[in-house]
This record gives C-alpha cells, structure tokens and sequence, in this order.
C-alpha cells in the first residue's frame, strides 16, 4: 500500500476529529480544520471542476482566494451556492459538493470531448457574435446559458438567516500575516480601539503556510502567541472568518463574517453576517497571491502554485503531489523545494527561468541533492487529465525561444512560482493609484486620499524581516494619527534573513511552437484566456488595457483575475512593444471576492422588508374581509367582497350602494399636513396654481401643485382652520415628498416667510361617508354641527363632536355625492367606524375600497397623480385650466409657457367610451387613430384608467391622446394581440356633470 | 458612503441625507421677465464639475435641515459645509 497523503504530525488540523462530507456523490472524510480543496487532495482528488470555455478538466490550483479553477456548487436545493472556490471552503460535518460546469462528471464530460467550444468562441466572442446576423446570437445565446454557466441558483428562497452590524473603530487591520499581527500588537500598547479581522479561521496568514521563525518560535507557535496577547485586551476586537470584500468612501469597508456552514440547522443561528465598518485610518496587510507562469498546457490539473502546496503540506499536512517538479523564477519558491524534500516527498527537478540560480536557498537545494536545471523551461505537459511528465528545453539567449535537446522528467505535480504580486485589491477601490516598480515587475500601492497604510507583501515588502518591520513601524504610525499615545518598543528583529536573488520575468514561456498553435498558454484560466488570445485582441487593435479586458473577458470572471490580471497585462505590453506601466492597469472594483445576495439582504426580508403602515381601523377591515392594496406602505382595503363574490361583482355593489343610500370609506391614509404661521398663506399661494390669499376660515379649497417644469406633482384639498392655521392634504403615495418640497422651498428660497409644517397624517383617523344618505346619518352623530346644505355647504370645514369625539368635518367629496370627511383621533377611529356601521344599518350603508373610489372618482372626471399623470403632464393637458391663476406667480408658472408645454398636440385628458359596452379597456393600452395593415403604427396616446361602471351600465375609460381636446366624437382604436377594442372620444366626464348630487 | 457634518446634528452617515444637486441656484424673482432660454437655463440646467462642487444636502432622516456642501466630485472630500443661505466659505470658492 502505497503512502498516505496525510502526514501524520503537524498542520492546523484536528485529527482526532474526522469529518464527513461529499463530493460528486462520494462519501469521503477530512478533518476539523480543512478546507474542502485540503480534503480532496488527501483524498487523492486533484480533478475539481470543467473550464467554462473549453471544458478542460482543471485541478486544483491555490489555497486560498485567489482560486481559479476550483469552482463548486455548494450544497442542493435552497440552500445551494455556485461557483464557491474549494480552497475557501471550510469543511463541515455532512457538507455536499459537486463539479462546476461537468456533465456528466469532470472525468468523462461529453462537452468538452465534442471539443465544440473551441471554434465558436474564440477572443471578443461576445463583440463579434453581437455583430453577426441577429438569428446567430439565438442559438449562441442557448448554448452559452445552457451549457457553459458556471453554477446555478437556488429555485427556493433561502431559509438561512444574515445579520448586519455596524461598528466604528480608531485602527483598522485588514489581514493577520506577520504584518498586521505586527502592527495590531504595537498599536494595541495604545488605548486606540482595534479592528483586525482574517478571512482565515486563524489568524498568522503565511506564518500557517510557511515554515519560518519568528524569536526561535515556529510561525504558527509565533502567530498563536500574539493572537491570544491580542484576544486578552478589551480595546482589540477579532474577527475571523471575515473577507473585507469592498473599500468605500470616507474609510467605509464592507466585511462578509461567515459564521457557519450552512446546513447546521441550529434555529436562530446566522449564516454570514455583513459588517460596515468606519475606520479612522486602516492598515492594508492584505499579503500577496502568487504569479503563475504562462507555459505550454499549464492548465491540467496538477499544476499548482509553488506557494500552495506549501500551504497544503504545512497548514493542512496534506502531500499533493509523490513526484514534485518545480518550475520558478525566484528563490522564494525553493522553500516548497526544500519543505517537501524535508517531508520525504520527492522532488524530481527545480526548473529555473534564471540564468543562473545562485542564491542561498538555490544552493540550499542543491546540497539536498536535488536537481536544478538553469536557464531552461518547460515547454510542454504530457497528461491530459492530470500531470504525468514534462517536457523540458534549454532557453535561447533572449528567453524567447528554446533550444537543444529536449528532456523528460516524469511526475505527478507541477510546482510554479513566477514570484508575488502585492494585493493591491482594497487600495485600488479607494482609486488609489498603483505604481509599477520596474526591478520585479510589480505593481505597488501609491498615493490614495483615504487614511491607509499598506504594509508588508501587499505593499510589495515579501520577505518576513520586512513584513515585521513594516508591521510594527505601521502600528505605531496609526496610534499617533488617531490621537493616540504608544508605548516605546522594540522592532522584532529576530527572525532568519535570507537575501533573494532577483526575479527572472519571462511573461509568455517559449515552447516549440508559436503560443496557440498546437497547444494553449493559459493566462486567465477561469474565464480560458490564452495568451494567443491576448495576442489575437492586439493585433485586431485593441490597446488599452481596459479594452483588452473586456474583449477577451481577462480578469472577469469571478476571481477577478487575481492571479491572470498581471502576466496578461505584461503579455499586452510586450506585444505593443511598450512598457507595463504605459498600458496602465485595470481598476479593481468591489466586490473582492464574491458576495451572497443574502448577506446584503441581511435581516430585512419577508416582514422586515418594509414597514407596514396600518389604519386606525385596519382590523376592523381585516375581520371584514377586506382584500387590501398596497398604496405605499400602507395596507389599504380594495373591496370587500361578501362570500363568493367575484371582485367585479363586490365593486359594483360598493358603487351602487354609495351612489343610491351611503357609502364608507377609510381615507385616513391620505397625507395631513399642518401648516402654521403668518405668512402660511403666501407660501401656499407660491406652491399652489390657484389663488389662496381669499380663502376664508372655514373653508376648503382643492389646489394643484406642480414642479419648476410645470408638471402636475401632487393634488389634495387644503382648509383653513384658523387666522394662520391651515390644514393640506396629499395623495397618499406623495405625503412624504410633498412635506419635502415644502420644507425645500421654504428653507432654501423663501427662508423669511414665516410658515411651519408638521405631518400630522397618524395622529387623525379619517372616515369619509358619501352618498345621498350621509348626511341623515351622520346627523344621528352630532347635535352641535349644522349639517344642513345651506348652513354647511360643499368645500367647507366645521368642528364640532361626532360620536362623542371631537372632530373636524369636512365636506369634500372625491364621490361625486355628497360626502363629508370625519377626522378624529386615530385612537377613536375604530371605534366611530364601527358605531357609523352599525347606525347605518338601516340605509344598507357599505363600506368600499380604493377599486369602488377609483370607479366613483373616474365617472366624475376626477383625476388621480400618478395615473392620469406621470411626470410629464401639465395642468392644462388635463383640462384644468381653471385652476391656473393669471395674475399671481407660483412654482412652475413661466414653464407653462414654455414652447413645449404650450404645444396643443400635447397629450390630453379625454373620456373614451367603447363602442362595446362590455369591453374594458386594458390601462396603459396604447391608442391608434387609424388601423392600416403596415407597422408600426403611429400611437397617438394611451388609456390611464378603465373600468366598468354600474351606475352608467357599461364600460368607459380615461385617456391621454394627442391633441385630444379637438378629437372628441371621433373613433380610435386600441390594438390589443388578440382583438382591436374600438372607442369614442368624449368628455372626460361621465356622470352628473353639472354637480347636483355632490352640492345637494 | 460618505460622512457628512451635519450643522445641526454633527457627523452622519450619508443614509440619512438626500442630496438635492447644485447649490446657490437662486430661482428668479420676475420668471415672466424671462426668455424661454433662461427660464430653461434656470430649471434644467446643472454643472457637473470635476473637482469643488458647491451642493445642498438635507438631512432628511434627521433634523430635516437644508444645508450646503462643497465636495470633491473626484475624491468625495468634502472641503465645507455652510449653511443654505451662506456664501462658500472664501477658501472654497
Ligand atoms: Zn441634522
């Protein structure tokens, strides 16, 4: 029996506590302290997922974020989650995975054999199939969603729950590797308090993955040390498992907290939880990702970054490879050399892209007995579904091409390092600048306006003297810039120096033929970029680098091209011949890593979506029967349908009843605002189109109020209670805006008028009755209000008791009847409502909905904002001409005299009779004059509202037509798929036009 | 996300504010007087600087107070807040 892949010491793994999980159906076990890609790899499983192009199988390649290939769905039915990296994957008791983009399996998958994608997709597929015949882009787009997606969404909704938190803090420290423990311990001498947060479930970051000493301790034992001095001060809070995925404005950084796997089935436990965190200044100490090479078929799987399996073999003690080959341009990558060779796993050649490999750990290797072939590469990989052997020729003069005799060694993993580039992610969100620093070929933070410090390898500072350094001289930076005061310590210095040898860049390896040709140069390997592709998108023109992005789709996909973005750029640039530093880079753009709808939804669905906004006499409604509409946030009863009624049926009694004995409606959700003050007059005169300054106590008026563009804004009825007392009310979809624009105008323009308002719509229930028995009922209720016509006439106030409360009554009538509004306090609402129901008995006295109103107001021509209107309707469109005064100036008067908005083909209101009494017009259906047989066919206006009304016994509607004032008696049309429905144009009113009932 | 001083309340998040475009647009005293093109001028059109830009905020889910800003359209900095009727502070503008 061959060797476990296990080690049997070391690690940060459990052993004692075994976990079972499953892959593609497999039952399979790993330990407490995994990751999902660890697990598969001691499990012998290197074949994780399909490409999304090619359907090439890919193994898997990192450890951590910067993941290309590794792609899981993650658990099944509601829960599921695509497209999650194996390498970040915390591995839980019962956890399920499959294969991305396989069918059937990544073994055997029957797409890629067709080997279909190849031809139909080359570089700038998306361009140039847009650019083909539209039936093309059909049968590509069918393809593309049903066979190349890289996971799927859950059908369900998700049953698990999210939190959110806010917090502020003096020092942030994103990132817990040697340096931000560096600066996190420095700082916290201070009473500053501290944020530092890992993605990592603990903290040390390369520490865990390298095998370095810190003070003769081992990195891990160093790491554990300082997180547990930093655990035990009250000022520093941790966070693990925490991924900073965006950096906003004014130091805001958005944090995802994965608190647990997500099939616990604890009840009340939280699966992520999104932080927002301001910070006072924020240390980046994000590390580095490892650059890979950009070799011949570099994408099979058992090709993995030299740096990776060090992480593997050292923090999870799984050996990924028997026969390890290492192909570098660096010193740094010889530790996993030597790591290995230290564990016994053989290490069957070192492949360096130097001329000479001179450097202590070079020679270190060497001594082991390990071979180090120089100046040499590998120019092809023999093993199509994982590594078995590698062909290898020595490198021309230049570097550009190979030569000699070609060699073979045989192995089962190939170890590549083309050195390090500082994630530079977070600092790039704040559009901080990144500088090219030409020695190594990497881009480097630079200047940026929020509070940062980056510090260690992702400010391009890699070995670990200079992490600890720049850690410690950082936290004692941020104490005294947060108005802190630090202890004097010393730097910790005690740690092994190795000097590095300087980096060999060689950004497209040569191989026997041209890049493309026979074989593929991966660069992008989740989103199957090749270098032949990079080449192709230069020579068809594209420069920038921007352009090249989004043309071969570098750098899109869901890693964000954490490990491909740069050796693509430096291929781009070679191949124009220019410096990186002249192409530019790309702006990286949160979020960092992906982010689940759910964690930015948090708690705030289902009931906590929205407030609700209820009624006085909701419940009576709702053990009523009431069905509701929802009218902004409040719940609004619609009808009232008695058992089986249809809601045609229930409307049509609701209409009826309060046309011929009395209705009740519940009008307490319209907005009430209270306006006071000397000058309250003048300010409604400027807001409204008509004349206010008249208006007596006592009285009402309705108004019209319009936007500087001389659009109708919102509508309502305001009193007048007393001297400076006024009373406005609002549609109730507008009230919070229209209190808005009165505090805007009366602060900003006219801030010496003398005017106050205050929103008083909650504090009053409203009670309208309407109909020819209203006011016998409603003098069953008072005894100190003179209801009769004469003394009580239409659009006037009065207050007096109703029902023992007191009350302001209105007469105001949206019914065409008359009508009187009862206000009282919403505590007595539901009370009134109840004994006006119960009094009404004997007149049959029914209580309607928004659907019966709409109909009333409709046969009456009454208008309602945001259906008859839509921002793009004067006061003259709808025939109200009336309420414009002449000799006043108010908010939007000179813009009705605007050349546009004094057109006369504008859109108008008009009635529309169809010539079917039982057809009902559909609203929004779009109006013809003339049917003809070519399309299209010009559309003239459309209908606003439509209904069918009983007391005229046939349908009508409201419309907005061109010109629509001098059509009236013609014939339009409206063309619906299955039928054309003929109409009349008429009045826009239907019933009692001269006003009888509402003023008897 | 911004932070923003309110004058009245002290430093917020933006959530409880509602930008309301650019500041110091007097509206007219006579719009009659006007040509349709300086009345449109008036009611449609704004700058969209790069760099200062003089704009009112109100903190609407606060103390419901206008208020004027000058930020940095490219960095969001904002360099002064001042009150509705105010001038920009000299060093602005
Ligand atoms: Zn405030």
């Amino acid at each position: 029996m061959s060797r476990p892949l296990r080690l049997s010491l070391g690690g940060a793994i459990d052993r004692k506590k075994p976990v079972n999980f499953q892959f593609n159906g497999r039952q399979l076990c790993g330990y407490k302290g995994d990751t999902l890609a660890s697990a598969l790899l001691a499990n012998g499983i290197h074949l994780v997922s399909r490409s999304f192009k090619y359907h090439r199988p890919r193994g898997i390649f990192a450890s951590g974020t910067e993941e290309p290939n590794a792609l899981v769905q993650l658990e099944v039915g509601p829960r599921t989650l695509a497209s999650h990296q194996a390498t970040k994957i915390k591995l839980y008791e019962g956890l399920k995975a499959f294969s991305a983009n396989c069918w059937p399996s990544p073994a055997f998958d029957l797409l890629g054999i067709l080997g279909f994608f190849h031809r139909i997709l080359p570089a700038g597929f998306y361009y140039k199939t847009f650019m083909w015949p539209r039936w093309g882009w059909k049968i590509y787009e069918y393809l593309i969603r049903h066979i190349a997606g890289l996971g799927y969404c859950p059908r369900q909704p998700d049953p698990d729950r999210y939190d959110h938190m806010n917090a502020h803090t003096d020092i942030l420290i994103i990132g817990s590797g040697p340096s931000g423990l560096a600066a996190a311990i420095e700082a916290s001498h201070s009473s500053a308090r501290i944020i530092i947060v890992d993605e990592n479930s603990k903290f040390g970051g390369r520490l865990l993955s390298d095998n370095s000493k810190i003070n003769n301790k081992s990195g891990p034992d160093w790491a554990a040390q300082q997180e547990s001095i930093l655990a035990s001060n009250p000022n520093v809070k941790m966070l693990r498992n925490t991924t900073a995925f965006g950096y906003y404005d004014h130091n805001l950084i958005g944090m995802i907290e994965n608190l647990t796997g997500p099939i616990t089935g604890v009840k009340d436990k939280k699966r992520q939880r999104l932080w927002k965190i301001r910070a006072k200044q924020v240390v980046l100490a994000q590390g580095a990702f490892e650059r890979p090479l950009v070799f011949s078929d570099n994408d099979r799987p058992g090709v993995m970054l030299a740096g990776a399996i060090r992480t593997f073999l050292n923090k999870y003690a799984v050996i990924p490879g028997r026969r390890v080959a290492l192909f570098v341009n660096n010193d740094d990558a010889y530790r996993t050399a030597l790591d290995l060779n230290a564990h016994g796993v053989e290490v069957v050649v070192v492949i360096d892209l130097r001329k000479e490999a001179t450097g202590v750990l070079p020679n270190r290797t060497i001594s082991e007995g390990i071979e180090v072939v120089e100046d040499a590469a590998i120019t092809g990989v023999i093993g199509k579904s994982h590594v078995k052997k590698i062909e290898v020729m020595m490198l021309s003069e230049d570097g550009k091409s190979v030569q000699g005799e070609k060699r073979f060694f045989d192995c089962d993993l190939i170890g590549i390092s083309g050195g390090w580039n500082p994630a530079v992610h977070l600092h790039s969100h704040t559009n901080g600048k990144t500088v090219w620093r030409k020695d190594d070929g990497v881009f480097i933070p630079g200047k940026t306006l929020q509070n940062i410090i980056s510090i260690g390898a992702c400010s391009g500072n890699f070995s670990l003297q200079s992490c600890l350094k720049d850690g410690w001289t950082a936290g004692k930076k941020v104490v005294k810039l947060t108005g802190f005061s630090s202890k004097k310590t010393n730097s910790p210095k005690d740690t092994e120096n190795i000097p590095e040898q300087p980096w060999r860049n060689i950004w497209i390896i040569p191989s026997n033929a041209p890049a493309g040709q026979n074989d593929k140069h991966f660069v992008d390997q989740q989103h199957d970029v090749t270098a032949a592709d990079i080449q192709l998108a230069a020579r068809e023109g594209y420069q920038s680098v921007e352009h090249t992005k989004r043309y071969t789709t570098l750098g899109m996909a869901t890693d964000q091209g954490k490990t491909s973005n740069i050796p693509g750029h430096a291929i781009l640039a070679e191949i124009l011949g220019k410096e990186v530093s002249a192409i530019g880079t790309t702006t990286f753009r949160p979020p960092y890593t992906p982010v689940t709808i759910g964690a930015l939804a948090g708690p705030y669905t289902g009931l906590l979506f929205a407030p609700i906004r209820r009624s006085p006499m909701h419940y009576w409604h709702e053990s009523n029967g009431a069905i509701w509409e929802d009218v902004g946030e409040w719940k609004r009863p619609w009808y009232y349908p008695k058992r089986n009624e249809s809601m045609r049926d229930a409307v049509a009694r609701e209409c009826l009843a309060t046309r011929n004995s009395v209705g009740i409606l519940d009008a307490s959700t319209l907005g009430k605002i209270d306006i006071q003050g000397p000058d309250s007059a003048e300010f409604l005169n400027r807001i409204y189109t008509n004349n206010w300054e008249n208006l007596e106590i006592g009285c009402c008026r309705y108004g019209i109020m319009l936007r500087e563009d001389g659009m109708v804004m919102d509508d309502g009825v305001t009193s007048r209670l007393g001297k400076n007392h006024y009373l406005m009310t609002t549609t109730t979809g507008n009230a919070a805006s229209v209190l808005a624009w009165l505090e805007e105008w009366s602060q900003t323009e006219w801030p010496t008028l003398k005017v106050y308002f205050t929103s008083v719509t909650e504090q009053y229930a409203t009670i309208t009755l309407s109909g020819p028995n209203a006011r016998l009922l409603l003098e069953e209720f008072t005894n100190d209000i003179d209801l009769g016509g004469g003394a009580f006439p239409a659009m006037q106030y009065r207050e007096g008791t109703v029902g023992g409360f007191r009350a302001r009554v209105f007469r105001i009538s949206f019914t065409g009847e008359c009508a009187f509004e009862i206000n009282v306090q919403a505590s007595g609402g539901a009370n009134l409502w109840a004994n006006f129901v119960n009094a009404g008995e004997k007149y049959g006295i029914t209580p309607y909905g928004t659907e019966t109103m709409h109909v009333l107001r409709a046969e009456k021509g009454y208008i309602i904002v945001g259906q008859e209107t839509d921002g793009t309707v004067t006061p003259y469109d709808l025939g109200m001409n009336w309420i414009i005064s002449k000799n006043k100036d108010f908010i939007g008067r000179r813009s009705l005299n605007r050349p546009d908005t004094a057109r006369d083909d504008r859109k108008q209101l008009v009635g529309l009779l169809p010539n079917d009494k039982t057809e009902i017009l559909p609203e929004g259906g779009q109006i013809v004059s003339q049917l003809q047989a070519t399309y299209p066919i010009p559309m003239i206006g459309h209908v606003t509202s439509s209904y069918h009304s009983p007391i005229l016994g046939r349908s009508f509607a409201l419309a907005l037509i061109k010109g629509g004032k001098k059509r009236l008696g013609q014939t339009v049309h409206v063309p619906l798929v299955e039928r054309t429905i003929t109409c009349q144009v008429t009045s826009h009113l239907f019933y009692d036009k001269e006003g009888h009932r509402l003023n008897g | 996300m911004l932070v923003i001083e309110c004058p009245w309340c002290g430093p917020r998040s933006e959530e409880e504010f509602t930008n309301g475009g650019e500041a110091h647009i007097k509206r007219p005293s006579k719009p009659s007087a006007l040509s349709d093109e300086e009345w449109a001028d008036y009611v449609f059109m704004r700058k969209n600087t790069k760099g200062i830009f003089l704009e009112r905020w109100s903190h609407s889910s606060g103390c419901r107070r206008w208020f004027n800003a000058a930020r940095n359209t490219i960095t969001n900095e904002i360099a002064a807040i001042y009150h509705i009727n105010e001038k920009p502070p000299k060093e602005i503008s």
